[in-house]
């Protein structure tokens, strides 16, 4: 099945994204070993607090219906609901992303009387031993108290978000009664080589065996389970997942970082994928409408090495940001076509031709020593 | 499909149009539902909903040849299915 019209007007770019995230801030009470955005410290070049709702007066014009924020943890911020209230007179809405540490029984209350608002919990086991492993100590506790502390202040349907990894997967089902327990909603995303995740997906992501059990677990369980659309490369293994099935990244979709910087997606910090930054002449609007990387990405994509293979259609050739973060070209398979077609590629790449992410906010004391075993 | 022609309809008052090139993004902040109108002139239909007495009027209003009424009629059904669209 070739892709819809819709779609490819889709992947021709719009007048304003679909779905924007902005992470609000690089400073983290964790540091979770996947961290996309490598956080921990906070960037002294931070959007201040006037900065930040002149970007939201520049979304609202551009009727930019909801934005997702995430960090680092934005609740770290000062002005934390100063700049979600904000957003949501502007008629935009917000969906953020917590660990929840900061979810005490008096911000439950006050996130509860807020409309126009989605919380998004995460959580990447549905056991302490297997969560904390990744997100630290104590983390599990913490995200639990929570979602208790929004359950009781009558927040309604939260999400909770799970990043799925190889030591993870078999807890699905678990995660949807927890999720279920809580009347919340359960959002599985995939696994990205970004960040920190550079560092560590070798030893987390799924295995070809697992990619497998995805696809038949969310094809059992359709739009009762939020994905954000990023499973599409395992398409190739039958019907299509619900969703656009495209890569989005410059064309519906874009990340602001906390210094105002613009890159395709969330999963791109690099300066490879930088398309400008939104305090620049002519603001957000002018990088999203204008910016040379984000109208090259509108240009239709060559499918390269996948053109031959029968479920490029599928599939999409996959994640741009997996591919680059794993040193694969752009136009080549994905580090998990499920199809088994990068894995001679991945294993054949020199490890100094691994692009490094550009900047890094990771705590100093505290970098993965799994660095060193690479 | 219900018949809808000599309705009277209206855009959800919860729900935020977006004019695109290939017709508009429509928004519904109660349900959080995002629904693609895939021309131009399905925008210009379903934003004129509320100033004219029944669809048809409306349809007439934005030079819709009456031999693609069926397909906007069943367009606007499953956007009342969304709850974008309402009777009034």
């Amino acid at each position: 099945m070739s892709a819809s019209p819709l779609v490819e007007q889709l992947k021709s770019g719009l007048d304003a994204p679909i779905c924007l995230t902005w992470e609000l801030t690089y400073a983290c009470n964790l540091e979770c070993i996947h961290c996309l955005s490598s956080s921990g410290r906070r960037d002294p070049r931070e959007l201040s607090t006037e900065q930040a709702k002149a970007v939201l007066d520049e979304l609202a014009a551009l009727q930019v219906f909801y934005i997702n924020i995430g960090g680092g943890e934005p609740m770290v911020r000062r002005d934390f609901f100063d700049i979600i209230e904000y957003s949501v007179s502007k008629g935009i809405g917000v969906k953020f992303s917590t660990n929840g540490a900061y979810i005490d029984t008096e911000k439950a209350k006050r996130l509860t009387d807020m409309d126009y608002l989605d919380i998004q919990i995460s959580l990447d086991g549905a056991d302490a031993a297997t969560n904390d492993v990744v997100r630290g100590a104590g983390s599990y506790d913490t995200a639990r108290r929570a979602m208790d502390n929004l359950a009781s202040a009558g927040f309604g349907p939260f999400k909770i978000s799970v990043v799925v990894t190889r030591q993870n997967v078999s807890q699905l089902d678990a995660f949807k009664a927890l999720a279920d327990s809580y009347g919340a909603q359960l959002r599985i995303t995939r696994l990205r080589p970004a960040g920190r995740g550079a560092d560590t997906w070798h030893q987390l992501h799924p295995t070809n065996a697992q990619q497998r059990d995805i696809y038949n677990w969310l094809s059992a369980h359709g739009e009762n389970v939020l994905t954000g659309d990023s499973f599409f490369h395992l398409n190739a293994l039958g019907p299509a997942l619900p969703g656009l099935n495209m890569c989005g990244a410059g064309r519906v979709v874009c990340l602001i970082d906390p210094i105002g910087d613009v890159y395709a997606c969330p999963f791109v910090i690099h300066d490879e994928f930088k398309a400008g930054n939104v305090l620049d002449a002519g603001g957000f609007t002018r990088v999203w409408r204008e910016s040379d990387l984000f109208i090259d990405l509108r240009e239709p994509q060559s499918a390269g090495a996948c053109a031959s293979c029968g479920a490029y259609d599928e599939c999409q050739g996959g994640c741009m940001a997996a591919k680059f973060f794993t040193g694969l070209p752009l136009d080549g398979p994905d580090p998990e076509c499920v199809g088994g077609d990068a894995d001679a590629l991945l294993a054949s790449v020199p490890v100094s031709l691994v692009p490094r992410p550009s900047q890094d906010h990771s705590k100093p004391a505290r970098v993965p020593s799994i660095v060193a075993g690479h | 499909m219900r018949r809808l022609l000599s309705t009277a309809l209206e855009v959800h008052p919860q729900v935020a149009l977006r004019p695109e090139p290939f017709g508009a993004l429509a928004y519904h902040y109660d349900n959080r539902r995002l629904v693609f109108l895939r021309s131009r002139d399905m925008l210009n239909v379903v934003e004129s909903l509320s100033t004219y007495s029944t669809l048809e009027d409306a349809l007439v209003a934005s030079d819709i040849e009456p031999q693609r009424w069926q397909s906007f009629e069943s367009a606007i059904d499953s956007l009342i299915s969304s709850e974008i669209v309402r009777v009034r």
